[in-house]
């Protein structure tokens, strides 16, 4: 870590853009996410950010936490406003109403805005081309309203809403794959990075920004209240996402993808699961059905990306 | 010189957001209104119009890519009806509370189920609460006019609020009309350039759409009354003003022939001329009857309405919805509650009818009157009556 303080600050801006004093619960994986891709981001951008715990922890009228101009108006239609956002800029630079300046527009949501009730503007703001970057921060769940199961809930994990029971594992089905549908839509730029791995994310996030088109970087961002799991281990459950292949990082590029965290061998999914009380009611023989359904998912991956 | 032209209510109205230099049009198609966003697709296309035209999935999004447009200081249309409408719903909220100008016509078509593409006012009543100004046309050449006043009127850095224009579907949007339109060069002198206050610019980073917890949630409410309600006056002058320039006036209630009428007919929309013409009837045959239309639904026009009703002894209300287990029609619940403290008041008698295409012709306003008379005089059992219906 010594090293890490000597090179860091050189590398990456001190510059704030996601002011601290935010009330993220203590160990959020998302608000780091957002710290991250806003500096990725600079000061040039506007953010549309769909409802969700970002925008609760974030704009408590009358404070906020954005240094950016930043936009929420509801839960469903973030990609629908940015789409709005970068056709007004667009017209109004060419009329000459405001000078000509590279503006990146990007719209943020949680899992539930994205995969659930945000799906059919993002899919149509995705099918119309508009240039702009859409990040999911997805913390598995509706986490803001109390850990209620979404669509990228992973399969097994009680939440309120499938409650591990005498008669329930928790979630019954498999977390949608969401970079897969974006990915569908033939759009230049899909990846999925955590803050885990932290100059991954950057990097990720500026290659979405400056690409000419629409972009989607989806981020697995650890939630230990949702995930009941100790709030010092965000980072360390992150990396574990990624080392188990339950979360592989990889990037879509034209339809090519490619893969940029391999392992020699996959870590056991019990290394990732054990950590969280989500996971806690599971029996032996479901986590090793989990345990076949990742290895086959990394499979599959590995063929695409070869 | 201002030409008058033959032309489909629909395209006018589009022809109108091209009059005002629109920068953003986000749109669905949704009969009856499909033929304006058409046009200004068209127009697009053509390079007529030097507008970004968004083809959005939805209404919902396409409300919502208003809202984005508008924000960062593009002037915005759009245009939807009935279903469209509602589910624009929760947005329209956003667009009134957060004061973003978009202006949007509205063909009035009757709600689902059972499905009818057809007119009332089902889709407007359902929205009347949305914090937007609305206005109605009787005519093609009102929704031209208006739609420019919208926008004027809208984009106001007094007002900086939503405007809908209503037009009836297929008896508005789909009649082919004889309208004026006005100059380009007269419409840019009456329409200066959209500049929003505060947009969304990295130059001047700001915060919008911050969430209200309780200790300031009341305060953002009584400022956007506050703020709908000082639009009155900014409606006054941008009304004053297009008539000035353009010679056609128009107020927040109009009248025919009611003065001196005993007995006044209150319509909204196209249905109004047609009730002109019963009017002139029933006054050939020496009957003291009048119509009063309300042209400004939001902000109500509560002075306005007092002042054209008072020597009336009778005021019969037509509404196109029903408010279902309520009061009576939604304008008729509005007038009633409008009148309720003054001292002199006519009797007011609801109908609801022309519902979901529907006709009324002259003589079934004749019908209207008439039974309205007689139950002012007599009572009825119901809270109010519907109009032309098969039982």
């Amino acid at each position: 870590m010594e090293n890490y303080s000597i090179y860091v600050p050189r590398l990456v801006t001190k510059k704030e853009f996601f002011a601290p004093g935010h009330r993220a619960c203590i160990g959020c994986g998302e608000a780091l996410a957002v710290r991250l891709a806003c500096k990725a981001l600079g000061r040039s951008v506007i953010i549309a950010n769909a409802t969700g715990c970002m925008e609760i922890v974030s704009s408590p009228l009358p404070y906020t936490s954005w240094r950016v101009p930043w936009i929420h108006t509801l839960f469903e239609n973030t990609a629908a406003v940015a789409s709005g956002i970068e056709a007004g800029l667009k017209m109004l630079m060419k009329k000459g109403r405001i000078a000509q300046k590279e503006i990146k527009v990007v719209a943020m949501a949680g899992d539930g805005g994205t995969s659930d009730i945000g799906l059919q503007a993002l899919s149509g703001a995705l099918e119309r081309g508009h240039d702009f970057l859409y990040l999911c921060f997805d913390n598995e769940a509706y986490m803001n309203t109390g850990i209620q199961r979404s669509s990228a809930t992973p399969y097994g994990a009680s939440t309120t809403t499938s409650p591990a029971g005498k008669m329930s594992i928790g979630q019954v089905t498999w977390k949608k794959d969401m970079p897969a549908i974006a990915a569908a839509h033939n759009i230049p730029y899909v990846a999925t990075a955590c803050p885990s791995y932290p100059f991954d994310l950057m990097a990720k996030v500026e290659k979405g920004a400056a690409t000419s088109g629409p972009a989607y970087v989806h981020i697995l961002s650890v939630c230990p209240t949702g995930w009941r799991c100790p709030t010092d281990l965000t980072v360390r459950i992150g990396r574990l996402a990624v080392e188990t292949g339950i979360f592989p990082l990889y990037e879509v590029e034209n339809g090519e993808y490619r893969l940029n965290f391999d392992f020699p061998k996959l870590r056991p999914v019990t290394d990732y699961m054990k950590l969280q009380g989500r996971f806690r009611h599971l029996s032996e023989d479901i986590i090793a059905k989990i345990q076949q359904r990742v290895d086959k998912e990394y499979a599959k991956l590995k063929e695409k990306a070869r | 010189m201002a030409k008058k032209v033959g032309i489909e209510v629909s395209l006018a109205v589009a022809e109108a957001a091209k009059l005002a230099n629109v920068d953003v049009v986000a749109a669905y198609p949704i009969t009856p209104q499909t033929h304006i966003v058409e046009h200004l697709a068209e127009l697009v296309a053509n390079g007529e119009l030097d507008a970004a035209y968004i083809p959005v999935e939805s209404e919902h999004s396409a409300m919502s890519a208003c809202l984005g447009a508008s924000a960062v200081g593009a002037r915005t249309f759009t245009a939807t009806a009935g279903q469209g409408l509602e589910l624009m719903h929760e947005v329209l909220y956003v667009a009134s509370s957060m004061r973003l100008p978009v202006v949007m016509a509205v063909a009035n078509r009757a709600l689902s189920a059972p499905l009818s593409v057809w007119g009332d006012h089902s889709d407007v009543m359902a929205v009347r609460d949305t914090g937007w100004i609305q206005i109605f046309a009787e005519n093609g050449q009102e929704a031209v006019d208006n739609v420019l006043c919208a926008f004027r009127i809208g984009e106001d850095p007094r007002v900086l609020l939503p405007v809908m224009v209503h037009l009836d579907g297929f008896y508005l949007s789909h009649m082919i009309e004889p309208i004026v339109f006005p100059e380009p060069s007269q419409v840019d002198k009456f329409l200066p350039l959209f500049k929003y206050p505060m947009p969304l610019h990295p130059d001047r980073p700001v915060t919008m759409g911050a969430f209200g917890p309780p200790i300031i949630y009341s305060e953002a409410k009584k400022a956007q009354e506050v703020n709908l309600e000082a639009a009155r006056e900014v409606i006054l002058q941008g009304w004053d003003e297009f008539g000035k320039t353009f010679k056609r006036y128009y107020s927040p209630v109009e009248q025919y022939r009611s003065e001196d009428a005993k007995v006044l007919l209150l319509t909204l929309g196209s249905f109004s001329e047609t009730a002109m013409t019963a009017v002139d009837k029933l006054r050939g045959e020496g009957k003291s009857v009048g119509l009063v239309r309300i042209r400004l639904w939001r902000p109500f026009p509560f002075a306005e309405l007092r002042q054209a009703v008072r020597n009336a002894d009778v005021l019969i209300v037509l509404d196109r919805a029903i408010s279902f287990g309520g009061p009576g029609g939604p304008v008729c619940s509005e007038v009633r509650s409008a009148l309720y403290g003054e001292d002199k008041k006519p009797k007011v008698v609801g109908f609801v009818g022309g519902l979901g295409g529907r006709d009324i012709t002259p003589a079934g306003f004749e019908e209207i009157v008439n039974r309205g008379i007689e139950i002012s005089q007599k009572g009825s059992e119901n809270e109010f009556e519907i109009y032309g219906v098969r039982e």
